[in-house]
Formats: structure tokens, sequence, C-alpha cells
């Protein structure tokens, strides 16, 4: 394979609808003779059926709808060779119905071209597909100015566009590489020269392409590797416990340090695995890895691996994010919907709308709602914190996507991390599980030989309603069946760990009783016990610093009594308390499958 | 970057994702190039491992050779293979081979029809058993919500507009016209119950690519895509009536890859030794929306 054949560019063609992006492509395409002999003939005889005269975009339009209504529906792939490279092109929508499958076409791309009609000047969708060009990402763009022969070919009407359609660029940050006069049905500067403008000195359509750059990957960035899925096959005795991802940025080699975030976790490479692959024991930046770690720590599905050394992710449940919207139902403030972002999906809640621009024309409206395309800059809080990065640092880690439902409704690019209010405890955390002494016997392997998931159960609820009864019976009950477990009451905390800062009545402190609590829960857990807690009136703050600190999910919550008196949501409320109750948290238990499997 | 590596990484990107989000998962496999090389990307995928069965859809007029290949890799690789049939159109000869029907109608009986009942689990799936060696009826008859397909965008027009994840209705019908969005590599993996997803690992790959990456990694092929001596070979396999060989010296991979790149075929799409295709304009795209692979 001759190195110079195996390189390749995607490229996306977008702007307003019946500006042209199919003729122009068709024309390029059958003016570098690349067309399959088949192709042609078959659009051609369809054409004769239908009584139809031939045009270079029912080349692309391959759908049989969709040469009826005359425009591009979906973004077609188009295969194509210059002597140069390979492309994969993209033929985008441009119309406004479609804004969605423009978004698909374009978002992979290397490059783009935005086609503007010569005759009918810059219209609503040039602009929008503008703007939602650099909200993707896609810093290389060629403006083509089509349809020259419509306007006599004049250098005036050229030069209009091109001042007023980059007063519009220049308020949006993009600069374009060029400005491009063509005439797709008359080859006009696509494959070459044209003699019917002089005035314009130039490269061709097809030069132009040749000369965008293969963009370069993020290797000499920081790692992130958003961890896709743990494998153990034990088929035909395969004993390994593979973490598998894309690497987004960075590279790794067997002995690096590495943590995993929002978790903390910290461990070395031990192998990068392979079928059938080189074995070099290293990776980078854009390819699909997998790896064994040398503790058996708990990583799971939505975290990002990365290099302890290295400028780490924010973590945080707040944001401030650019959205582009194409859902059917408007965005208004207080809506809840599912985040993705890396391999995290977390249910998120639009806390507040700053300002929605129409597209369009970039001017800031006061809707209080966000409408199907239209653009917004939106603070969103998020129910579980996770790991990102701001789009100026790494874009592969500051990219998410909106779901409605069971659809993707819209995206976004995160242009800030804003603290909440378990910012401070986070970092005492993080320093903490950096320098945390590992034991030489994992977690997995305590669970199997206790026969038990270390675990968290919170008692809650106002004075005198049983917490502490149900706690000690709980406890006889486990410890009867063989179970490794001990109750704390928050009294166990109070008068020693806590002395310092006991003061009678003094809530200020409140947070400190909380976190302090929260870490020797954190060591208990980390021994394999299951550790029951009671403590008066939590409330959904004191519930989020303990997971903080305890990072675990294993965490069941119980509120007794009838009356809920604070904004925690339990995981189970006991009005009355009864023979029956211990079996049902026993449920719970095993239906959360936090009982009695210890994997 | 090497093209070939890039797509190598992006379709084990979407077959991993495939398999962490979809419990009721499975692959297609034709027993032709590109989906045997999809299976070996699920092997680079999953470590070595294919850990979901793979569904094929037997005509009965396939050609003999294809069904030997398939039954061997089965066993060298310790497949979980499942296959599903029209027996009831077999018996009333509603068929094209037996001058019963036109060519797309019995695409449409022996295939479709065949694919929808078998993923759904309305008519039988005979699994192949390691042990006794033979292919049984399989107890489990609970519907594949993700299924793995391998088409290419290159192959035909309705295929360029296809997504990684495309979603079909109860019906296994495709919406054309109204198609999730897809982008920075987020796929629709979240769906209504009763509807399921067809997974699209192969869309950015060309024919060239197909060969290409089969010589690099040394994948076994079917020996019906090399000249059998006779100065013909099979470009693009299927069922026997209507499947024509090519005329061509092509011996090896090195053959087949030269030919496509300088030689006579540059230019000549790949199933132009389809017959079913020249019967109606657009009428592939009528079976895809129906759920024709």
């Amino acid at each position: 394979m001759k190195k110079t054949n195996n390189r390749d560019l995607r490229l996306a063609v977008v702007g307003h609808v019946d500006h042209g992006k199919s003729t122009i492509l068709g024309r390029l395409l059958a003016d570098t003779h690349s067309l399959p002999d088949g192709k042609l003939e078959f659009v051609k005889m369809t054409c004769r059926r239908n009584s139809k005269p031939f045009e270079y975009a029912f080349l692309l339009d391959a759908l049989k709808d969709e040469q009826a209504q005359g425009i591009t529906i979906d973004a077609a792939r188009i295969f194509f060779n210059t002597k140069k490279r390979k492309y994969t092109i993209m033929d985008a929508p441009g119309h406004i119905e479609f804004l969605k499958n423009m978004v698909t076409g374009a978002s992979n791309a290397d490059a783009a071209f935005l086609v503007i009609d010569a005759e009918e000047g810059i219209k609503e969708n040039s602009k929008r597909h503008g703007y939602l060009l650099s909200m993707l990402g896609i810093k290389q763009v060629t403006i083509v100015i089509n349809k020259m022969d419509l306007v006599d070919y004049s250098e005036k009407v050229f030069k209009k566009i091109k001042k007023g359609y980059g007063e519009f660029l220049k308020e949006i940050n993009i600069k374009p590489l060029s400005y491009l006069p063509v005439s797709g049905i008359e080859g006009d500067n696509i494959a070459k020269t044209s003699r019917n403008m002089k005035w314009y000195k130039g490269k061709t359509l097809l030069k132009t392409l040749d000369e965008f750059n293969s963009p370069d990957l993020p290797i000499n960035k920081p790692l992130r590797i958003p961890v896709q899925d743990i494998y153990k096959f034990t088929k035909d005795g395969d004993n390994r416990r593979i973490i598998a991802g894309r690497i987004e940025s960075g590279k790794i080699k067997s002995g690096d340090s590495i943590i995993f975030l929002p978790s903390g976790k910290k461990t070395i490479i031990k192998t990068i695995e392979y079928f059938n692959g080189n074995k070099n024991n290293k990776d980078i930046a854009s390819n699909s890895t997998g790896f064994t770690i040398e503790e058996q720590i708990y990583v799971k599905r939505g975290q990002i691996a990365v290099k302890i050394d290295e400028k780490k992710p924010f973590v945080s449940t707040v944001f401030k994010a650019n959205i582009f919207w194409l859902g059917k139902n408007p965005i208004k403030q207080g809506n809840e919907y599912d985040i993705k972002l890396g391999t995290a999906k977390v249910r998120a809640i639009i806390k507040k709308i700053n300002k929605v621009i129409d597209a369009s024309t970039l001017s800031k409206q006061k809707k209080r709602m966000i409408e199907r395309n239209d653009t917004a800059e939106v603070i969103f809080e998020l129910k579980n914190e996770i790991a990102f990065d701001t789009i100026d640092e790494i874009s592969e880690t500051a990219r998410f996507v909106i779901i409605d439902g069971y659809e993707i409704c819209g995206g976004g690019i995160i242009i800030e991390s804003i603290k909440d209010k378990n910012e401070k405890i986070r970092k005492k955390v993080l320093l903490r599980d950096e320098k945390w002494i590992t034991s030489d016997i994992s977690q997995k392997e305590r669970a199997v030989n206790y026969n038990q998931k270390s675990q968290l159960i919170l008692i809650t609820g106002k004075k005198g309603s049983g917490r502490k009864l149900l706690a000690r019976d709980l406890e006889k009950d486990l410890f009867n069946k063989g179970k490794y477990v001990y109750y704390m009451g928050m009294g166990n905390v109070l008068y020693g760990v806590d002395s310092d800062i006991k003061v009678p009545s003094n809530m200020n402190k409140r947070e400190e009783h909380i976190r302090r609590l929260a870490e020797i829960a954190y060591l208990m857990m980390d021994s394999g016990i299951i550790l029951i807690v009671t403590a008066l009136e939590l409330n959904k703050n004191d519930i989020n610093l303990i997971k903080t600190i305890t990072e675990t999910d294993n965490i069941v919550s119980i509120w007794t009594g009838k009356t809920i008196s604070t904004d925690i949501v339990p995981d189970i409320q006991f009005k009355n308390i009864d023979k029956a109750t211990i079996e049902s948290i026993k449920n719970v238990l095993k239906e959360k499958n936090l009982m009695f499997d210890p994997e | 970057m090497d093209r070939l590596k890039k797509l190598e990484n992006h379709s084990v990107f979407i077959l991993r994702e495939s398999y962490s989000r979809f419990k009721n998962l499975c692959m297609l496999w034709s027993i032709g190039k590109d989906s045997t090389v999809m299976l070996w990307l699920a092997r680079k995928a999953f470590f070595g491992h294919v850990p979901f069965p793979l569904v094929h859809i037997d005509t009965h007029f396939k050609i003999k050779e294809m069904i030997t290949y398939r039954d061997a890799l089965v066993k060298k690789w310790h497949l979980d293979l499942i296959y599903g049939q029209n027996t009831k159109a077999l018996k009333n000869k509603h068929t094209f081979p037996d001058n019963n029907t036109s060519r797309l109608e019995c695409c449409r009986v022996l295939k479709t029809e065949a694919l929808t009942n078998t993923l759904n689990g309305n008519w039988p799936r005979y699994r192949f058993n390691h042990k006794s060696q033979k292919y049984e009826k399989d107890i489990n008859k609970e519907p594949y919500t993700g299924v793995i397909v391998g088409v290419r965008s290159d192959e035909e027009g309705s295929r360029s507009k296809e997504r990684y994840f495309s979603p079909r209705d109860k019906n296994a019908d495709w919406n054309v016209e109204d198609q999730p969005p897809e982008f920075w590599n987020q796929f629709k993996t979240d769906f209504a119950p009763g509807t399921h997803v067809r997974i699209h690992p192969l869309l950015d790959w060309t024919e060239l690519d197909i060969w290409e990456y089969i010589k690099y990694e040394n994948i076994s092929v079917v020996p019906l895509y090399f000249d059998n001596g006779k100065k013909k070979r099979y470009r693009s396999l299927g069922c026997w009536p209507c499947t024509k060989p090519v005329d061509s010296d092509a011996k090896d991979l090195s053959d087949i890859i030269k030919e496509l790149k300088t030689g006579k075929f540059t230019n000549i799409a790949e199933r132009s030794g389809r017959d079913q295709d020249k019967e109606d304009g657009g009428g592939l795209e009528e079976l895809r929306k129906n759920g024709y692979m």
C-alpha cells in the first residue's frame, strides 16, 4: 500500500436549499471521471423513463422520492478520489426542516464548502449553517459562490456577497480559508479554471479540495479515555479483565499511572490488549483501545481515565454551554433531559437560559424558551457529577448530546465549568485518593471472601421515629446470617472524632460533621463491611456530600416516619416499623443487587 | 492517519457501543466478504471473542460453497450461529427459480420475510450445537432488539443515506424521511419497546477498503471470489439463480485489489452482476424500507 493512497479527508457541503450543492458535486464527479459507469447510466435511464431532462444533481439524489421533490433530504455519503487522496463527501441538505440531517452530515467533517447562490444571495440557512459549522468544530471552511453564470460572471456581485458574508462570519469568529466563484451547471472553476471569470485569480474547487489539511490528532494533549465497557470473557480460559474505550486525546503505554474520574480511583496500566495486532504496549488518540490494570479497582462505563501527572478535566455538577436544539418540543427553564458526554449518561436540569440566539440572524432574543433550530447559552445542573473539559481545552470531551425521551434532540459544547457546592470537598477527596495507600487485597477479593458487597445503609428521620431501634435490629439480623456488619450512630462520632468542632446546636459545622462521618464510612466500606449509620433528618445536600466522599453507588437511604421533613428523596420510606420492615429492606438490597452477589 | 486503521477503529467503537447498549444483540452474517470483515472486526473489538449470535438467512438457493465455508468457520472459531428460512415459501415453490415469482418478489419472500420473522422470533431458529456438531431448533424465541448489519454506503444509492444506528419500527420499517441525528460519536441507543435498531459498522467502507483490509489482516474468504481457472469469479455473492460471475482472472487478493484500482472494474458498479437490481429503478429502496439488507 502506497502511503499517499491511504490518506483521506471528510468534506461536508452545506448551504441554503436550492443553492446548488448537489449540482456542484455531481459536476465534480463527472468532470473528474469519478462515476461508476453503472450509476450515470442508471440515473440517465431514470430521467428518460420519467421524461425529465438529466441534471447533475440527480446523480446524488439516488432516492426515488428525493428526485420527485428535487431536494436533498438526508446527507448522502459520496466516495471520491483525486490523485492526492481519498475523500468521503457528505452532501448535506439545505432545507430548514432537515437541519438535523445537515448536522449529521457535517459533524464528522474535516473541512467544509459552504455554498451561496450568486443570484439569490445570502439566505437564512447560509448563516445558520455557518454558525453550526463553528459549533460543530469545523475549522476549515471555503465559501463557494455558485450560479455565477446567472449573474453574467460579475465580479461586482461576487465581491458584494463576499463582503456581506465576511461581516457575518466575523461576528461568530470564523475566518474562511477562501471565497470561490463557480458555476456548477456550466462547470466553471470546478475541475478547470474558468475562462468566463478572468478577474478571479484563485484556485479551482478541485485544487481547493486537495489543499485542505488533514487535521492533526490530539496526541500531545492530556490523556482522556471515556470508559466504554469492562470485558471479562471467560470463554476458552480467558482471564483478562479488559477496560475498553476510545482514546479521545493523548497516548498510553504500559506502566502509566492513571486515575478514573469522577471516582478518583488510581492504578497502573499493566498491558495494552490487541487481537491480531501489534504488541508494543502503546496506543494513541483516535484508537479504540483496551487495557488491563494492576489493581482490581471498581471501574464503570462513563468514567474517564486520565493520567495522574497531566492536566485533569473538571469534575462538577454544573456547567455553562452553548447548545443547538433540534427537538419538536421547546426547552424551558426547569426541563429535565438526559445528556450524553463521552460514554457518561446523566440526568440534567436546565437551570437557566442565559440567552437565545436566532442562528440565522444572530440576533439575541428575549425569548424565554428555546425552540426548534434555535441556539442558546444555557446553565445545566446534573443529578450526578461527571468529568468533562471545556471546548477551548479538549473539544472531544467538551461535547455532549441532549436526549429527550428516546431521541437525540440537540447538542452542546461546554464553555465554562461552574463550581458547585461540593467543589472544595471534591478536591480533598481527589488528593486523598491520590495519596491512598493501596492494599494487596482487592475489593472484589474481600467481597468474595466475605460473601457480601460493602455498602452503606443510611437510616434517617425525625427524632423518636425508631431509627436506632431499626438499625440495631437490622445489624443483629444480618450478623446472625453471617454478614460482617457494623452499626454506627452519629453519637459515636460527635463526642470523639468531632470533639474539636462539637458546639451544641451550631449548624454551621454541619457540613464538617457530615464530611467526617462520610470519611469514616469510606474507611469502613473499604474494609469490606456493611455499615449501618443513623443520623437525624438528613437532607439532599447531606446525601450528595456523602456520595461525593464515599464514591460509591452502594448506598441505600431509609426514612423512618410518616412525614419527610427535609428535601431528601429516600430509597425507601417506612411510615411504621414492624416485623416486616427488615425483610423489606433486605428485599430492596437484593433488588439493587447489593446483597449477596460479590461481583 | 492510515485510512484502514481509522475505519477499523471507528467500526470497533460502534460494535462495542452496540454490545454495551443492547441486551438482545445479534449480527447478520451473509457469508460474503463484507459481513466476514465485520465478523473479524467483532473479534478485534472483543479481543478474539464474538459475544453475540450470528444470524444467517438461508434462502436455500445460496451457492453451495458459501454454506460449506460458513459451517467450517463456525467450527473453527467456535461461533454461535443461528439460521432462519422461509420453509413455507420453499415448500409451495413460491420462488423465482421455480418460475412462480419475479426476482424481487423472490427476494422479498426468501430474504426479507425470513429475516423479519427470524429476528422477531415468530419462525423457528436453528442454532449450531458445538457438542453434537448439528443444527438444532433454538428454544430462545426472544426478539433481537439490536441487529448488526454489514451494509456499505457505496453499494447503491439508498444505502448512502443510512445511519450507523438506524431505528426500525414494529413492522421493521425504515422511515428514510425522519432519521435521528447522529454526531460526535453519539448514537441512538435508547428506543421505545417493540422497536429495534439496525447497526451499521461498515457504512464508511468502500469495496476497495474491504479487499485491502482482508489482505492486510489476512482474513479467509469464500474461494468463489477468485478465478476458478475458467477466467470467471464472483464479485458479489448471493443466490445462484440471480448472481452471475464476472469475467476476471484475478487469482488472489492482490489481483482483486489491482483490478479494482486500475483494471476494468474501476468504473463498473459492484452489484452489476445482481439481476434483481435491474428489475425496477428504486426497487431496492422499497425492499430496504421493509427490512431487506
